[in-house]
């Protein structure tokens, strides 16, 4: 842009919109899994969670803001008895929808509704290509489960359907494989970062890729611009040339979560106290939210670089992701306990695990111990 | 983040695309596919067959791109448009917006 009247583009995102770009609507926290890195720490269902009129009525505002789609998950989305209904109201009111699913649910009726559908993409969820590797994070069967949804969409014509990969240090080694099983079945590799998030704390450092994956898997997304990301490995863009995105964190400014009982929060990785912004049950709804709630005011406010500020390489990964600094227990203004320099790792070691802030709510199912790590291992 | 929000199109300064091509003797318009949402940087074009997402970075390109409709060819809605930039500007722009879809032939 030859004028400089208008701040350059990642400034005026980093100070927020009027709307989000795109948000995450997590429609249930019930599941038929309880995959161990569970983000949202699913499993029951929220006896407060949104009707569904409430929810049409979040449609309608996200229409009105011109939201132009919206990331559906959970929970398992198909679960809700009323999810074509708001699936439908939803993109009949131009708001797409992306929904994210294991595929337990979708048979060949449901795969036969959705393809009929404009404006919705379908993600299963698959974290591992064969069972060995899936199974033990989502479940015995969940792997033969996804598989058979998967040649459902694609007995159903659903072209160009996803699978999502959640990356771990025992699946990134098989992002070869992934890309060839996407292509058998013309589908979309989506492959997105672990994150410290509900019980995704308990299983962080044992499942997150090493320092030599992570470098491993840089050079492979550059290589492979087709593969969406959602745009979640920034951190990763200090290595040099920055990955294809906008290489920014979006929370409470171009992105936030809406979770089942309709709270607000900046992103779905962040379900804490910390980070709640309002309720889009309030006077005002979602839009209020979105504009007042002085969490989200403090979130657009420019940021200091903290510990960073000295690094050469900040500027390409901005320090890295938020909420994976919250839920590790480091400082927000630092690096990035993935940091590919091992700038954090100093910090890590020192951190005193009972003061590691969690989760503020969590529906995993009862019987489930959860696991708490005495000191989590190092590299 | 969103899936990959590309910034790209109607990035003035870019020079990525040939508008040595760009015919400005046709009709434009918006693409009725495209979703566009008024921004104090210009607009976010969504396509909604894509999904591509398309940051239009000048509030002058958006009148431009709305006008095209209400004229018998590209070259007439640049000419009416505001000197905020350059003719040659305009149409890298719409050759850069034509490449993603975000504007189309009438």
């Amino acid at each position: 842009m030859p004028e400089a009247t208008v701040a350059p583009l990642v400034d005026q995102l980093s100070a927020g919109l009027d709307a989000p770009i795109c948000l995450t609507w997590e429609l249930t926290y019930a599941c038929n899994l309880a995959c161990v890195h569970c983000l949202s720490s699913s499993g029951r269902r929220d006896p407060a969670e949104l009707t569904t009129a409430e929810a049409k009525a979040v449609v309608d505002e996200l229409a009105r803001l011109q939201v132009f789609y919206v990331n559906v998950g959970g929970g398992e989305p198909l679960v809700r008895r009323d999810f074509f209904e708001l699936l439908e109201y939803a993109v009949d009111h131009h708001v797409g929808v992306k929904f994210s699913t294991n595929g337990y649910l979708l048979d060949a009726a449901k795969a036969r509704r959705l393809a009929e559908l404009d404006n919705v993409d379908v993600q299963i969820s698959l974290d591992g290509v064969d069972a060995a590797t899936n199974d033990p994070i989502r479940g015995e069967g969940s792997y033969d489960a996804a598989v058979a949804a998967m040649a459902n969409l694609e007995a159903a014509g659903l072209a160009g359907f996803k699978i999502s990969v959640v990356t771990t240090r025992h699946n990134v080694g098989q992002l070869d494989r992934y890309e060839r099983l996407a292509a058998d079945l013309g589908a979309q590799l989506r492959v997105t970062r672990l994150r410290p998030s509900g019980r995704g704390a308990d299983v962080y450092h044992e499942l997150r890729p090493t320092n030599d994956q992570q470098r491993e898997l840089y050079r492979w997304l550059l290589d492979r611009p087709h593969v969406l990301t959602g745009d979640s490995f920034f951190h990763l863009s200090a290595l040099g040339e920055p990955l294809p995105g906008l290489n920014l964190c979006g929370a409470g400014r171009i992105v936030c979560l809406i979770d089942p009982v309709g709270d607000v929060y900046a992103c779905p990785f962040v379900i804490h106290d910390e980070f709640h912004a309002g309720n889009v049950r309030e006077p005002g709804g979602f839009t209020a939210v979105w504009r007042e709630s002085p969490r989200f005011r403090e979130l657009r406010e420019p940021g200091s670089a903290g510990a960073c500020a000295s690094c050469g390489s900040y500027d390409s990964c901005r320090g890295g992701c938020m909420a994976t600094k919250f839920f590790t227990g480091l400082p927000i203004d630092g690096p990035d306990p993935e940091c590919v320099f091992g700038n954090a790792d100093e910090a890590l070691a020192r951190i005193d695990p009972a003061t590691i802030p969690r989760a503020t709510q969590d529906h995993s199912k009862p019987g489930r111990v959860p696991v708490r790590l005495g000191v989590a291992p190092r590299r | 983040m969103s899936d990959r929000p590309t910034p790209d199109g109607a990035d003035f300064d870019a020079g990525c695309f040939d508008a040595g091509c760009f015919d400005a003797g046709r009709a434009l318009r918006l693409n009725p596919n495209v979703g566009l949402r008024p921004e104090p940087f210009g607009a976010l074009a969504y396509h909604f067959h894509t999904r591509r997402l398309v940051f239009l970075k000048s509030p002058a390109l958006v009148d431009l791109v709305r006008s095209l409709e209400h004229h018998a060819t590209a070259a007439s809605a640049i000419a009416a448009a505001p000197s905020t930039h350059s003719a040659a500007s305009y149409r890298r722009a719409l050759a850069s917006l034509e490449e993603s879809e975000v504007v189309c032939g009438a």
